[in-house]
């Protein structure tokens, strides 16, 4: 793990909206093929530490690099560097107005100026791979929740990024379409993508991470393998964290009358 | 252009005869106003009403009513009444019951919408908690539904005064009418006095309009959340 | 009821509904473009323009149409700038039509959620590539029905064209029942002509927007 290259490298990141900070000298590297998966309270900062990662939110101070060129700069030409970048949503994202087909092939033919022919061809090859090949000209409307995440994980897949981000992608899916969704990402994770994942669930988190980080109050506060987090929490906050997602022990506790 | 047309606004009491004029197209509107909201409100409850012949009837009316330009709705009145029925209607009387019925039709729409508007489970829950069939109407439907009738209500207002300037197509003296009179009388010794006068309506009917259209806003983003 | 007076006079209403029509496509037109660059100023909230755009706004929806253009026609030319009839219809038309216009295209680019650019911009689009395949194409569909209501309200107003001097359907009308005292008759073509006119557009419009409201796009 150690000696592999650094991909992403997060410097002191100050975010503030203005009432607030909201990241507090966040430092954190990613190494190619390194699953990180963020996670902490709601409200903690996770997803804006994404979105400032994709350049969705202005920073402050501090200084993101990518391949060891800062991209937290005016003249960063974004269009490039997003490209290089995945991300997906937690709200479903898919262009309403588009097929699944046309919703992949909008970045690789409109940004990267590839052949239309080709870009389907390999759109095809994955979305039989993720089993939705039937689906490739249905429109997002027609297809569940689980679809359309997945979906919109090839759109950002087939721009062939160096690392995708997953900002809490299963939080809005009823709970029988999570797994569909996990199972991809699991997929992806073995196939030695550079990941982010924030998200709430804490047993795929255990199964994907090289590592976890945990956010809490706009700072990182513990940065561990899963095994060591879940098991031995150093800090109080993440054990009380921890603790708010099992339930075992509750009864024995004689549950305090509300 | 040295001596600016704008003078013949302040001899004699031509202003004060603008602003009576306008005051003339304000009167129709606010009674007209006044009568479609109260109408309009019934209209508004029979609207939502299973039955197919009512339902069937208050669409045609409602129809009927948008899909004609108010002008032609006055004309209708104004000349058509007068002459097959023989009823003599002043253009006052006229203006007012065009528009009370036009206004009518569309607060019934409104006040229909704002009806359906409100979800089923808004009175199940009041309904759950024990509330009577009157109170839930009292405390939780009607509370709500004003909320989101008022500033549409207002809205027609502004709607209405703008639309009352059409009556002195059919002979009432109103302000348009007035600045006629005036720019006419003036012909030979304030020959530009058509800019100004025309000018100065123009902004008058801002005035009025500007602050309700403004309040109608105001509070339909208050009321949004 | 004299049907020799209404077959004689039929060619008269319609030569009148195309000059309404006409001059109503063309206000239409301005009004749409107008509306569509009034709307994109608010919504990328460029300065000043910004400014100005709002101040139309008001003043294009807190004054009546008919003093706007007793204002063009009659008073303009009293400061030296002169315009035809039709000139002053079209104006007119247009700057009443162009703010309710940019309220329809404004309503559809508010109802676009705001993480369609952002995973638009996520893989890679620039900002005119977003507009242009991801945020207008919804904005103006959702657009549809706003502004086929609009178009329906413009050529409604088109009926007070009469005051220009312009032989309009309510021209011919008032002209019918001052020489001839053919009331009745007058009015029925009257109404007549105007459903002819609007219903088509008006079947088309609620057609279009229960098509929108209950599939949108994909079937």
């Amino acid at each position: 793990m150690k000696e592999k290259e650094k991909l992403l490298e997060i410097k002191h990141l100050h975010k503030d909206y203005g009432n607030g900070p909201v990241l507090k000298d966040v430092s954190l590297n990613v190494h190619k093929g390194e699953v990180v998966v963020i996670i902490g309270p709601s409200g903690c900062g996770k997803s804006t530490l994404l979105r400032c990662i994709n350049g969705l939110e202005q920073i402050q101070s501090g200084k993101i690099l990518l391949d060891g060129e800062v991209i937290t700069e005016n003249k960063t030409k974004w269009s490039e560097v997003r490209q290089k970048i995945g991300m997906v949503f937690q709200s479903y994202d898919l262009f309403p107005h588009m097929t699944v087909t046309d919703n992949i092939l909008l970045g690789p033919t409109k940004v990267q100026g590839r052949d239309k022919k080709e870009a389907e061809a390999e759109a095809e090859r994955i979305l039989e791979r993720i089993g939705l090949l039937d689906k490739k000209n249905a429109f997002p409307r027609q297809l569940s929740g689980g679809q359309k995440q997945r979906v919109a994980i090839v759109r950002a897949l087939i721009m062939k990024p160096e690392i995708m981000l997953f900002d809490e992608v299963t939080a809005a899916l009823d709970p029988e379409m999570v797994r569909e969704v996990l199972d991809v990402m699991l997929e992806l994770a073995k196939s030695g993508s550079t990941m982010m994942i924030v998200t709430h669930e804490m047993q795929f988190a255990r199964a994907v991470a090289d590592r976890i980080v945990f956010l809490d109050g706009g700072e990182i506060l513990e940065t561990d393998t899963p095994e060591k987090f879940f098991t031995r929490p150093k800090t109080d906050r993440a054990k009380r964290f921890l603790n708010t997602f099992s339930f075992h022990m509750e009864r024995e506790r004689g549950g305090k009358a509300i | 252009m040295q001596d600016l047309g704008i003078r013949v606004l302040f001899m004699g009491n031509n202003f004060i005869r603008l602003l009576k004029g306008l005051g003339v197209a304000l009167k129709i509107s606010l009674t007209a106003v006044i009568l479609s909201v109260v109408l309009g409100i019934l209209l508004g409850m029979v609207m939502t009403l299973k039955n197919p012949v009512t339902k069937c009837i208050t669409k045609i009316y409602l129809e009927s009513m948008r899909i004609m330009p108010q002008l032609v709705l006055l004309f209708l009145v104004y000349f058509g009444l007068t002459k097959s029925f023989g009823i003599n209607l002043s253009g006052e009387i006229s203006a007012v019951i065009v528009f009370t019925l036009w206004g009518t039709a569309e607060m019934g729409d409104l006040v229909r919408g704002a009806l359906i508007s409100i979800p089923g489970h808004q009175y199940e829950s009041g309904a759950a908690i024990g509330l009577t069939k009157l109170q839930i109407y009292r405390y939780i439907i009607i509370p709500q539904t004003l909320q989101r009738l008022t500033p549409l209500a207002i809205n027609l207002t502004t709607r209405m005064i703008k639309t009352t300037s059409l009556i002195v197509l059919i002979g009432v003296v109103e302000v348009l009418k007035v600045a006629q009179q005036i720019i006419e009388a003036n012909r030979y010794t304030v020959p530009d006095s058509a800019l100004w006068i025309y000018g100065t309506i123009f902004f008058l009917y801002f005035i009025v309009c500007w602050p309700i259209s403004t309040m109608a806003g105001w509070l339909e983003k208050k009321w949004k959340n | 009821m004299d049907t020799e007076f209404i077959i004689k006079y039929i060619p008269l209403y319609v030569k009148a509904a195309g000059l309404t029509i006409g001059l109503g496509i063309v206000g239409i037109f301005f009004s749409l473009l107008i509306g569509l660059s009034v709307s994109l100023i608010q919504y990328f909230k460029i300065p000043v323009l910004k400014r100005i755009a709002g101040i139309y706004i008001e003043l294009s929806r807190n004054t009546p149409l008919l003093v706007q253009l007793f204002f063009l026609y009659f008073g303009l030319p009293k400061a030296g700038i002169r315009f035809s009839s039709q000139a002053c219809a079209i104006i007119g038309l247009s700057f009443l039509g162009g703010s309710y216009m940019a309220e329809a295209f404004r309503s559809g680019l508010n109802a676009i959620d705001k993480v369609q650019e952002e995973s638009a911009l996520s893989i890679g689009l620039k900002h005119g590539q977003v507009m242009r395949y991801v945020i207008l194409p919804q904005a103006l569909s959702l657009s549809v029905p706003g502004l086929c209501a609009n178009m329906i309200f413009l050529i409604k107003e088109t009926s007070v064209f009469s005051v220009l001097a312009l032989a309009d359907l309510m021209y011919v009308a008032k002209d019918l029942i001052g020489l001839y005292y053919k009331t009745d008759e007058a009015l029925l073509m009257l109404v007549i002509a105007y459903l002819v006119l609007l219903l088509p557009i008006s079947v088309a419009a609620s057609f279009l927007e229960r098509r929108l409201r209950y599939a949108g796009f994909g079937n």
